[in-house]
């Protein structure tokens, strides 16, 4: 508590952690590149320096306000700082300004317009071809360039201090230093689990979505394709803004008429495959609370939760849910339902999916996600890259009339739209797995406590007389320290749901970025929203579920919504022998 | 053999000296890492075949560190830590006699043993002369005799690898005082009121630091020395490391009573081994002893010591880096707020000082806070270890009170500039420091008065340059090292230091442009003031401060595309001297360029233009014609 002087002017400050954030309070812009409120401060990129009124200077990211404190945000000094350091930084990044992924979302690119820099003084590194690092694109998700990388540091500490993954890191020093993986492993040789946050976080082209575009614009451009599409609930509330509407709008409506517009033949709801999973889901939990069996449950619709309890806690991969994500499940009901001659006309049909995320990315090439040996879905593309499809299109989307999703699975029920949000899922199966189903009933479950933006929720329900206890883990940082009291016995869960992103995929590592705290919370607003205008909020309560259950789905429930191990299993034993006579090979020569 | 309490320390210590005096002749190899460079090593082997050879007298060395001084025999060949006179090595010092031989070699030694080790005569041509006056003790020689030596007291003297030694000389008497008639806050009052600074370069008070570390919340505690010297040409700590680790030891557990500390770290860089191994020889004799581990001295006090070595990186001798390297991390500053003192290790509150700084502890707390406070100036108490290198004549280890003048250290303890050569500047400081001109010569050497002219004490190096040096090559020097060693954190120091260097380097073949002084300067502003840590924020001062000293030097590089000194051979125009050339066409038949042209018997000429300045024609020439005009 106190009061500071900023410019001339007094400024008040509560609670604020440091200088910076008081400067932002007071309405003044002073520009970082290393500096994210929910990141550890790092103090790198010194954009953020001010002065004191004894003409010292200070990085203010890093300095506690105190009282009396009298500081410059502006003076000539400090704008020279913060031009030279702009200056120095264009010097050593690949700038390709034009071409890049990232041009018009570049924060360098903007920090150089606004400071006025027009004129680089210096030679610029890569004029020099052996300075040139080589990209990694080894992972499904994510590409890494290293020549754009400023090393502000976002990307490691947002692994490190938000994902717990730690999949990247400093290496060498001075002017050599580089961010990735240790012994210089590709990225898809660590324990990355492609959720992409490292991307969100990234202020340049440094690390950016591994793009299915080409591949995408090429199936739309033949004509003896069918191109289908899934649209994931996260990503119709992430869309809108890029096109001038309200942050959090749900715009499925203009989204389903663009996508057809670009060219899709039909466009489906990934809401009715979330209603799919809800019903397997709480089946298969029903089963295993009543046993008592491989509990706590957890959720498995999260493929980059999945990655890292396969990596990090094999012991406990057998609590993961059997069931395909929502994705998968409806993949799988798309292909087969596909292959009926009378619906796929004799064409091939092309499945896309469009997600908030980019661990999907890699989720559709796993084993467990095959049918018959084949992926089910081809393409992944984000709500980014479809942004760009839109507007490479031409399509002038904020005044598009909207249209309905394709049926036969265009409707989704107000379970499967909350999936989009941390604790969503959980709410979903407490939903199907309660008897009743008026508002009241629905209002309990929504109060219990799963939902909310903290990073570990927990709750008790009661059911059929007993109590489930569940937790909501929001954020892949924080399930260590949960899995690691139930491994102790300290605590015990019925039902444990992970989403890796915090606050869910609406914060998706392919959603566009730049999204401050209004639109995470518009975001989440768009799809709490949507439940509640939904007529049907349960799952089990969807008709085309119930339709596709007696029809279509008899006696395939579990080939085709339930994860392939038999082709895991297949597939680890091929990769095995394969490693074996490479060997023998290599020990014959 | 553990030491129980405080009567048996008495005990042992008086044990200590008495087998310490018994010794009739001790020879003292000097094993300090220049001397073993210059092959003491081998002396050392040949003194020990030499004195093995008498009847009655049994040497050993190395197995012997558990059995204390030899018992029954008199003379003793012991490794010792360094001398400090490394210009004049190997050293070879002869107790009781306090003859000092140098530049010693192997076959001198038989002559040594017979005379001195025998008979106790000096032999007379191995000890230091100036003209016909022969110096018989080492205290008389004038390098020694004008300095101050109270933490380099035992350097040279005792067995290093031996605590026995130590003991007899005195070692843990200050932390006896602390353990058994002092409080810790007394402690911490006597090393506050002695203003002791801390000796790593910037000089913070070292008993506010402990002060600040007491007050904490959080009881546990580290205590930590700075052992990464880094800067090119500093040995201090080094050779207090290797000769004296005993005194650097007590000065940490003197910390650690201080501040409630039960575990300390020793970061050692990775560079000298010899130090590595004395520390570990002597913690574990203390160890032994009971001097180091649990309940010492049966006081219930417990401290602990490990050895970290670093890993190559001169960031790490920064405060926030040491640790992040001790803690397995990757050696980088951080951002300060928290300090070390409230956050350092491990996340816990911990006292950082260097090693000189601890070395001090011990006889401030035996002497007293006053004492202390009484040597050097009033805000900058004691001594100061330098390493005194360069175009002087005593090159080598030295300790002077703060606020002697560099006059003083350059021309009465260095012995001024070899060759008739003028004094050209000292780059005090090393990489982070700053260069001395002439008109310095007189300034106080202590903390405040060089950060007012832009240099600092730095950990201690003193470069001293002569007028063949050319200051725009030392900055670039200096600059290119400190480019070499950023960590790659902030943006200023990372890029910064690299455009400066490019320019630099620009400057220094010749291609530098005017308006690149501009750009110098306007970078040492940015890389100065907003790098992250002291590393960074110190690198320009070797630019900025030639650029104040030596701007007609930077002048005559880029306008008159000439070094003043000759020494940048970018920029080197080497003529023919038409009185001495004999027009013999060797120069000429040589040139890998084809730059030399004449007749047979009349001068020959080079052209400049065609010059690759490789320096062929010089080295060809026996008539000494080619030279390079200045």
């Amino acid at each position: 508590m106190g009061y500071m002087t900023i410019n001339g002017l007094q400024v008040e400050f509560t609670d604020e952690p440091n200088v910076l954030s008081v400067v932002r309070k007071a309405g003044i812009d002073i520009p970082t590149l290393c500096y994210h409120s929910e990141l550890s401060v790092y103090g790198a990129c010194r954009l953020c320096m001010v002065e004191d009124d004894r003409g010292k200077t200070f990085a203010s990211c890093s300095e506690r306000p105190r009282d009396g404190m009298v500081i410059y945000t502006n003076t000539m000094r400090l704008m020279n700082y913060r031009k030279t350091i702009i200056e120095l930084l264009l010097a050593a990044h690949d700038r390709d300004c034009t071409t890049c992924v990232k041009t018009n979302e570049c924060h360098l690119q903007d920090l150089a317009h606004r400071l006025g820099v027009n004129h680089v003084r210096f030679k610029n590194r890569y004029d020099d071809p052996d300075e040139r690092h080589p990209l990694d694109f080894s992972s499904p998700s994510i590409v890494r360039d290293p020549n754009k990388c400023i090393l502000c540091g976002d990307c490691v500490r947002v692994c490190d201090n938000v994902q717990g993954v730690n999949a990247i890191d400093f290496a060498y020093r001075g002017t050599d230093t580089i961010v990735t993986p240790a012994f210089n492993k590709t990225i898809a040789q660590t324990d990355c689990v492609g959720c992409g946050q490292c991307r969100v976080v990234c202020p340049t082209g440094a690390i950016s979505i591994r793009t299915n575009l080409t591949e995408v614009w090429n199936a739309i451009a033949d004509p003896n394709t069918i191109v289908v599409a899934q649209v994931a609930p996260a990503v119709r509330v992430a869309l809108g803004d890029r096109f001038g509407l309200p942050k959090g709008e749900n715009v499925m409506g203009k989204l389903v008429s663009a996508l057809h517009r670009i060219g899709f033949d039909e466009v489906y709801d990934t809401t009715y495959g979330a209603d799919l999973t809800v019903m397997e889901e709480a089946a298969e939990f029903l089963e295993r609370f009543s046993a008592g069996e491989k509990l706590p449950l957890f959720t498995s619709c999260c493929p980059a939760w999945v990655k890292y309890c396969e990596s990090r806690y094999p012991e406990l991969a057998d609590h993961l849910s059997t069931c395909r994500s929502p994705q998968q499940m409806f993949g799988a009901v798309i292909r087969e339902y596909y292959r009926n001659p009378e619906v796929n006309s004799g064409k091939k049909v092309v499945s896309v999916s469009i997600m908030p995320c980019t661990a999907k990315k890699g989720e559709i090439l796993r084993p467990e996600s095959k049918t018959n040996g084949k992926q089910d879905i081809d393409y992944v593309l984000t709500t980014t890259e479809v942004v760009a499809m839109i507007q490479k299109s031409g399509i002038v989307f904020e005044e598009l009339d909207i249209e309905a999703a394709d049926m036969p699975f265009g409707i989704g029920s107000g379970g499967g739209v909350i999936f989009g949000v941390t604790g969503g899922v959980t709410e979903a199966v407490l939903r199907r797995i309660v008897k009743g189903h008026s508002r009241l009933d629905l209002e309990k479950i929504k109060n219990c406590g799963v939902r909310g933006e903290q990073k570990v929720k927990e709750f008790e329900l009661e059911y059929m007389g007993k109590t489930v206890r569940a937790a909501v883990i929001n954020g892949l940082g924080n399930v260590d320290a949960v899995l690691q009291k139930v491994k102790s016995g300290e605590v015990h869960y019925d039902l444990i749901e992970v989403m890796a992103c915090r606050r869910g995929c609406i914060m998706g590592g392919g959603q566009p970025v730049g999204a401050g705290q209004k639109t995470r919370t518009a975001r989440a607003k768009g799809l709490y929203d949507t439940d509640v205008n939904t007529q049907i909020r349960k799952s089990n309560e969807n008709p085309m579920v119930a339709n596709l259950y007696e029809g279509m789905l008899k006696g395939k429930e579990h080939q085709l919504l339930h994860r392939n191990f038999e082709q895991r299993d297949l597939e680890a034993a091929e990769k095995a022998a394969a490693k074996k006579s490479k060997k023998k090979a290599a020990a014959a020569k | 053999m553990k030491i129980e309490n405080r009567v048996r320390l008495k005990q042992f210590r008086a044990e200590c000296q008495q087998k310490h005096s018994e010794l009739k002749c001790h020879i003292l190899v000097c094993g300090g890492t220049g001397c073993l460079a210059g092959g003491s090593e081998a002396l050392y082997q040949r003194m020990l075949e030499l004195t093995a050879g008498l009847d009655n007298v049994d040497v050993k060395i190395g197995d012997e560190a558990h059995t204390g001084v030899h018992k029954s025999e008199d003379i003793g060949v012991h490794k010792s830590g360094c001398h400090g006179f490394c210009e004049m090595g190997p050293l070879v010092r002869i107790e009781p006699y306090g003859y000092l031989y140098l530049k010693v070699k192997l076959e001198d030694c038989d002559e040594i043993f017979e005379k001195t080790v025998l008979g106790g005569l000096p032999v007379e041509r191995l000890m230091y002369h100036e003209g016909d006056k022969v110096f018989r003790s080492q205290e008389e020689i004038p390098f020694y005799a004008r300095q101050t030596r109270l933490v380099l007291k035992n350097c040279g003297h005792i067995d290093a690898e031996h605590i026995e030694e130590a003991i007899a000389v005195g070692a843990y008497k200050g932390f006896e005082k602390a353990l058994f008639e002092m409080t810790p806050d007394a402690v911490i009052k006597t090393v506050f009121d002695s203003k002791l600074r801390g000796r790593g370069g910037a000089g913070f008070v070292a008993g506010k630091k402990w002060q600040q570390v007491a007050s904490q919340k959080e009881t546990i505690r580290y205590v930590v020395c700075n052992g990464d010297e880094g800067d090119p040409g500093a040995f201090m700590d080094r050779s207090v490391m290797e000769g004296d680790p005993h005194r650097m030891i007590e000065g940490m557990m003197i910390a650690a009573y201080a501040v409630g500390a039960q575990e300390g770290y020793i970061y050692v860089r990775a560079e000298y081994p010899l130090a590595i191994q004395r520390l570990k020889i002597a913690i574990a004799q203390a160890e032994e002893y009971g001097l180091l581990g649990d309940n010492i001295l049966g006081t219930g006090f417990s401290f602990r010591l490990h050895i970290n070595r670093g890993a190559g990186a001169f960031v790490c001798g920064e405060g926030s880096a040491l640790t992040a390297s001790i803690e397995g991390k990757r050696g980088m500053p951080r951002v300060k707020p928290p300090r070390t003192v409230e956050q350092g290790l491990f996340g816990k509150p911990t006292v950082l000082n260097n090693v000189e700084t601890y070395a001090n502890v011990s006889m401030i707390i035996l002497n007293g806070a006053e004492w202390y406070a009484n040597i050097g100036t009033p805000n900058s108490p004691g001594t100061k270890a330098f390493a005194l290198t360069g175009n002087v004549k005593n090159t080598g280890l030295i300790e002077v009170p703060m606020g002697i003048s560099l006059r003083e250290i350059v021309f009465d303890i260095g012995g001024g500039i070899p060759n008739g050569k003028k004094f050209k500047a000292v780059q005090i400081g090393g990489p982070s420091g700053g260069c001395l001109i002439t008109e310095q010569l007189d300034v106080s050497m202590d903390f405040d008065s060089l950060t007012k002219l832009g240099a600092m004490i730095g950990s201690g190096g003193l470069v001293v340059m002569d007028e063949d040096s050319c200051m725009v090559e030392v900055a670039r020097f200096f600059m290119s090292f400190t480019q070499k060693e950023s960590c790659g954190k902030c943006v200023p120091c990372r890029e910064g230091t690299k455009r400066m260097l490019e320019i630099l380097e620009r400057i220094v073949a010749g291609n530098g442009k005017m308006e690149d002084i501009d750009t110098l300067r306007q970078l040492a502003d940015v890389v100065g003031n907003a790098a992250l840590c002291g590393l960074g924020k110190s690198a320009p001062k070797p630019v900025v401060s030639t650029l104040n000293g030596f701007m007609d030097e930077y002048i005559a590089h880029i306008r008159d595309h000439r070094c003043p000194s000759g020494v940048c051979s970018k920029l080197r125009v080497y003529k023919i001297d038409p009185e001495l050339c004999k027009g013999c066409s060797k120069c000429a038949r040589n040139c890998p360029a084809g730059a030399i042209t004449g007749v047979i018997k009349s001068p020959f000429s080079i052209d400049t233009d065609k010059c690759i300045k490789c320096g062929a024609c010089v080295d060809q020439c026996a008539f000494h014609a080619v030279y390079i005009e200045k």
